[in-house]
């Protein structure tokens, strides 16, 4: 049987020598649960999930703890560094990270304007090198800029995540052709994050031939997250597998599919 | 003593230790999920017991919560 599974049985992405099989990654901020959110993750076929770290709520101790739903021995954990808009905020937030996790993976993201959560791609440099000195496995949240892309690689980054657009605004991918041209820059698995709105912002993307996509608040604002994250995963496949099997030229005319000898009544 | 914890003043005994501060605050010690911070350097949890807080020390306790 020529089913999907089949044919992306070789078909996999390395980052720090683990091997991820599933092409989405998925955040967990803003479901309505933790068992939501477990079920959501359950239902993608995500490996890897994104944490945030935050001060312990200290009027309200009652809140559970997300890793009691989500079993880091089976999922790869990925903290961030959401909300800093200095290198050196986000490097000891990866340092906190790293003691709560007990992982040295950091989603590197240093903001650098409140209103469209762009990165400052300066920081997030800085503090990419300080942290791969550190030891950490640094995916930094970069903008769909190649050169950049090649300077985070050559900083040591284990990945690189371009935009796709600004983070929350489901607006879709905006360029194209700058994803592209980071995916023939760099040799580190390219994971376009942020941007996406729906299951069918996804394959285009995947067409492109990028190794994965991070989404978050399409799943969490999703009427029914469950069902968009099962649409999730099928999209990354679709995308992926039609990447591998190669497209059609573009082409300005028409060409008929059918053959042109041999029609009824024709002189 | 007083010292700053998330920001907000608290006044301690002094030469209270870490892990007495987690005590009175009610806040577990597990092994995952938990990271703290003085003075901006991270204490790991083997030290909690050891590490004594001064006057004006800031504190960081920090959890995993969602996030994208």
């Amino acid at each position: 049987m020529l089913d999907c599974e089949r044919l992306l049985e070789e078909d996999f992405f390395e980052i720090a020598g683990r091997r991820f099989r599933s092409r989405l990654i998925i955040g967990s901020g803003k479901f309505r649960s933790f068992q939501e959110n477990k079920e959501v993750l359950e239902a993608s076929g995500a490996e890897i999930i994104t944490v945030a770290v935050r001060r312990v709520n200290i009027t309200d101790r009652s809140k559970e703890n997300l890793l009691d739903y989500i079993d880091p021995n089976k999922y790869q954990i990925l903290p961030n560094t959401a909300g800093c808009y200095t290198g050196e905020e986000a490097i000891k937030t990866a340092m906190l990270a790293r003691e709560a996790t007990g992982i040295n993976w950091v989603k590197l993201e240093v903001i650098g304007d409140q209103k469209t959560l762009l990165p400052d791609m300066e920081e997030t440099l800085k503090a990419a090198r300080f942290l791969v000195k550190e030891g950490f496995v640094v995916l930094p949240y970069v903008f769909d800029d190649p050169v950049y892309a090649k300077k985070f690689e050559d900083a040591g980054c284990a990945a690189v995540m371009p935009l796709a657009a600004p983070i929350g605004s489901g607006l879709g991918m905006q360029n194209p052709y700058n994803l592209i041209f980071i995916k023939e820059a760099v040799s580190v698995p390219v994971i376009v994050d942020a941007g996406i709105g729906s299951a069918g912002d996804i394959p285009p993307v995947m067409e492109l031939g990028v190794d994965g996509i991070l989404t978050n608040t399409a799943l969490a604002e999703a009427k029914d997250p469950i069902k968009m994250a099962v649409a999730m995963k099928h999209a990354v496949i679709a995308g992926r597998l039609s990447y591998l099997a190669g497209r059609m030229p573009k082409r300005t005319y028409a060409v008929p599919s059918s053959p042109l000898k041999g029609i009824p009544y024709k002189t | 003593m007083k010292v700053v914890v998330n920001g907000e003043e608290l006044k301690l005994q002094e030469g209270a230790t870490l892990e007495q501060l987690l005590k009175i605050m009610n806040i577990p010690v597990k092994p995952l999920g938990l990271a703290v911070a003085v003075n901006e350097e991270v204490i790991p949890k083997s030290k909690y017991s050891e590490c004594k807080l001064k006057e004006g020390d800031k504190v960081e306790i920090v959890n995993i919560v969602g996030g994208g």
